[in-house]
């Protein structure tokens, strides 16, 4: 049955082009953990992708039962955290994923840092890698305020503060993250909200397809 | 021996097989518990709200149907909130009460008893002239296919109490 909708759909598009340019490409002996064990520093990379797609997918299905209001943000974290079957988990996946993600994030740049493979041709994408990381800080920081509760509350008002230290446009830049002069309330939570499952996922997936398109024309960093 | 070989599992079959079976076993793991969170609100089992004092008088009911308002207390999910019910509500010729929903059983509009003039004594749809018998049932040839709904009753120290809208007894 699959097989025969493949053919269809081959018959008339043409696919196998396609996943041979996403799927046959040479790995090579130096990045293949079962030649050399130590190979498998090349795997974080990989990783973080793994758990972007868990918070992806795991946000996604957050948002089903989440609310970006103050009166109601906090409640209905409650609310799916005891009443609704699975929710916990889905959300210990998102909270969790959300330091695992950095944390693997972290190593890739080590390993990419340390081996030198930022060098010259791979500058550009060190650069991308960079963005990266600080879309995934902004992604936490912002994802941090919603549940709506003290900590959360108490850890935005302090990165508020952090933002107003920046030189010249510091005021500003806090306004503009608060939505209001002084209060961290309502507007803010709604802000955080939109950037957090808008603007900076928009801004991951366009990055990590520049990242991933410059590893293929590229090609891996060769051996040490 | 090249024949048993034909029978044996490819190096290619197997790296298949392997790698199709932990890949679902990884993409199984990762989507049950968001598949059964999202999916959680048609597993769960409705439970009816109870009867509610609708603060009218059993005396006070007539054969004329009057519409009779008032609120229950409604747990959606984190929200609570009051939310406002209504009923038709007589004494049918053999002295029963009765209790009909106003909503119409054609796409869900408000009837109201004798709600046209052309058509007294029958409860009137508005939004597509769906029009019912006293008795609650649909007139042929107007749009509602089934008669009105019927609210769950209780007589309590001679005050009326209402529950959940139940279909028609004679749907």
């Amino acid at each position: 049955m699959l097989q025969k909708i493949y053919d269809w759909i081959d018959e008339r598009i043409d696919l196998q082009p396609i996943w041979r340019d996403i799927a046959d490409h040479e790995v090579p002996e130096h990045v293949n953990p079962a030649h050399h064990f130590s190979a498998f520093v090349y795997c974080f990379g990989g990783l973080t992708f793994f758990v972007v797609v868990i918070q992806i997918l795991s946000g996604m299905f957050l948002t089903m039962y989440y609310v970006p209001d103050i009166e109601n943000a906090w409640r209905s974290v409650y609310y799916l955290q005891t009443e609704v079957a699975h929710a916990q988990i889905v959300r210990g996946m998102h909270h969790w994923g959300a330091s695992v993600v950095i944390v693997m994030l972290l190593l890739h740049t080590l390993r990419v840092f340390f081996q030198g493979a930022y060098k010259k041709p791979r500058e550009l994408n060190w650069m991308v890698g960079v963005l990266l990381f600080f879309v995934m800080l902004g992604l936490g920081f912002t994802g941090y305020l919603l549940p709506w509760d003290n900590k959360a509350f108490f850890a935005t008002q302090v990165g508020l503060e952090m933002a107003q230290q920046v030189p010249f446009i510091g005021e500003q830049l806090k306004i503009l993250l608060a939505g209001d002069a002084s209060i961290v309330g309502a507007q803010t939570l709604t802000r955080f909200f939109a950037i957090h499952v808008f603007f900076l996922p928009a801004a991951l997936f366009a990055l990590l397809a520049v990242h991933f398109i410059l590893i293929r024309r590229q090609g891996i960093s060769g051996p040490l | 021996m090249s024949e048993e070989k034909k029978q044996q599992v490819s190096r290619r079959q197997f790296l298949n097989y392997t790698l199709m079976g932990v890949g679902g076993f990884m993409a199984a793991g990762l989507l049950i518990s968001p598949v059964r969170m999202a999916i959680d609100p048609v597993l769960k089992s409705g439970e009816g709200g109870g009867l509610a004092n609708v603060g009218i008088a059993v005396d006070e009911i007539t054969n004329e149907p009057t519409r009779i308002d008032w609120s229950v207390d409604q747990v959606d999910g984190w929200y609570e909130s009051q939310v406002s019910r209504s009923a038709w509500v007589f004494k049918d010729e053999n002295d029963e009460i009765v209790a009909f929903s106003p909503v119409c059983k054609h796409l869900g509009c408000v009837v109201s008893w004798e709600g046209s003039e052309k058509y007294p004594n029958e409860f009137f749809c508005p939004c597509h002239d769906g029009r019912y018998y006293k008795n609650g049932v649909n007139v042929p040839g107007t749009p509602p296919l089934t008669p009105l709904d019927e609210y769950e009753m209780e007589i309590k120290d001679g005050m009326l109490f209402l529950g959940d809208p139940k279909p028609h007894r004679e749907a």
